[in-house]
């Protein structure tokens, strides 16, 4: 169940994936279950928060 | 009955022949019959060799089980969840149980209940702690093994050769009646197929074998995706279950799912269900159960998940460098979630080995490939720069 998403970014800036509950990193990889389920979220609209 | 074709070796030796109308014949050795033949085929009842060389007769069809850890062995999660509402749930590796407004349950792995003279150590146990006999709508209950697309290719599925499967289970409940066995085939459109199985007696070990039907209509992918699902429904509410169930292959149907008939393990806490020895295999033959090495079953399932303490050295106040090489290639990037100490541990925490100091550290989020993890930053993170540091991580590449 999420309930809280955050954007993680490297140095550059550049979003590099997302922490759910702010304890799940999840790669920007779509064949990751964890990355989809943060798609649907998004789709539900919400929006990840920026750290 | 059978004739017979008998080589002696006493008096002046040579062969004997008795005979029948059986159509069978056995060849004998000195009056011991060492291969029959009848009209379903040759059955080889002493050795059999092949130029002086034994062939094997365990596991000759090599590795058949489609299923990972069918016999409930590898538990890298851990032995017991409990006070589970919802969600998917993953305990004993690669067996998902999803469960949502169905009473409360208790998910395990037995190793004391198991059935006997079959050689299984261990078994998927549920338990229902808080009942729900009244299951609405489309919420439902259900025990989940998915497969890799890839991994599914010979089945030839969407073309004129598709097989068919046969699947084998051993089950126990103390709530007898019809239970559904539904596959689910994910990519893409998705199509469904349904059968009804019984639990017959109470609290007893049933072996239960189901034929699945080729599926000749849409190919799997070829890839690392979710190719197929195996339900074994435990309880559903009345809108999953209100059409026929589908029992050929059809476009997936949600109303026609689960059998109307479906047992409904809810409601009671007295209910559990215990299950192992899962094989699904090509062809419409069951076999004995495959008993795989448990090194070999274990790497299997580290391709979707593992875990361990791993130790790194901090560059700077925000960079960690690990060396770390996954202990086989996973299916995807993996999630990655870490706590120090391993047991009753906080979330995200890193030991420091020289301070003992325990910062927090959440990684970015490309830190990981499916070989390994390399660096990361935390922009946020207290580290001391040189330092050596420990946690204790997972990463899940489930399906």
């Amino acid at each position: 169940m999420i309930e809280t998403v955050k954007n993680m970014k490297d140095a550059n800036g550049t979003l590099t994936g997302y922490l759910i509950n702010g304890t799940m990193s999840v790669p920007l990889d779509e064949s990751n279950t964890d990355y989809q389920a943060v798609q649907e979220w998004v789709a539900e609209g919400n929006t990840p928060a920026d750290e | 009955m059978a004739s017979t074709i008998n080589a002696k070796t006493t008096g002046t030796g040579g062969i004997e022949y008795t005979g029948d109308a059986s159509g069978n014949v056995a060849i004998q050795s000195d009056g011991t019959t060492v291969l029959n033949a009848t009209a379903s085929g040759v059955e080889v009842t002493g050795t059999l060799q092949n130029n002086n060389v034994q062939v094997a007769t365990q596991n000759v069809l090599g590795v058949r089980n489609l299923i990972i850890n069918g016999d409930m062995r590898i538990a890298q999660r851990g032995t017991s969840q409990t006070g589970l509402v919802s969600g998917n749930n993953f305990l004993i590796d690669r067996w998902l149980f999803n469960l949502d407004t169905t009473g409360t349950w208790t998910y395990e792995q037995d190793t004391t209940d198991v059935p006997t003279g079959q050689g299984f150590v261990s078994s998927l146990k549920l338990s229902c702690t808080t009942a729900n006999a009244s299951i609405t709508g489309t919420k439902w209950m259900n025990l989940q093994h998915r497969f890799e697309a890839q991994f599914l290719q010979h089945l030839k599925w969407g073309t004129a050769s598709a097989e068919s499967l046969t699947l084998t289970f051993w089950v126990k409940s103390n709530k007898t009646g019809t239970y559904t066995l539904s596959i689910y085939k994910s990519e893409g459109t998705a199509y469904g197929i349904s059968k009804e199985y019984t639990i017959d007696t109470a609290d007893t070990w049933e072996k239960k074998t189901i034929s699945i039907d080729a599926h000749t209509i849409d190919v799997i992918a070829n890839d690392n995706g979710d190719g197929m699902r195996i339900y074994w429904v435990l309880d559903s509410g009345p809108d999953r279950k209100s059409s026929t169930l589908q029992t050929s292959w059809g476009v997936y149907d949600s109303t026609a799912f689960i059998s109307p008939s479906q047992a409904t393990l809810a409601d009671s806490t007295s209910n559990y269900l215990n299950i192992t020895g899962v094989q699904l295999e090509v062809g419409d033959t069951a076999t004995p159960f495959e008993h795989r090495p448990y090194d070999m079953e274990l790497q299997r399932c580290q391709r979707y998940y593992h875990q361990g303490m791993y130790a790194f050295m901090s560059s700077s106040a925000t960079t960690l460098i690990y060396n770390l090489q996954f202990p086989v290639t996973m299916r995807t990037t993996p999630t990655e979630t870490h706590r120090y100490p391993e047991t009753g541990g906080v979330t995200n925490d890193v030991y420091n080995i020289a301070t003992a100091a325990t910062p927090t550290f959440v990684p970015d989020g490309s830190f990981a490939d499916i070989n390994g993890i390399k660096f990361a930053y935390d922009f946020d993170a207290g580290l001391t720069a040189d330092d050596g540091y420990q946690t204790y991580f997972t990463f899940d590449a489930e399906l």
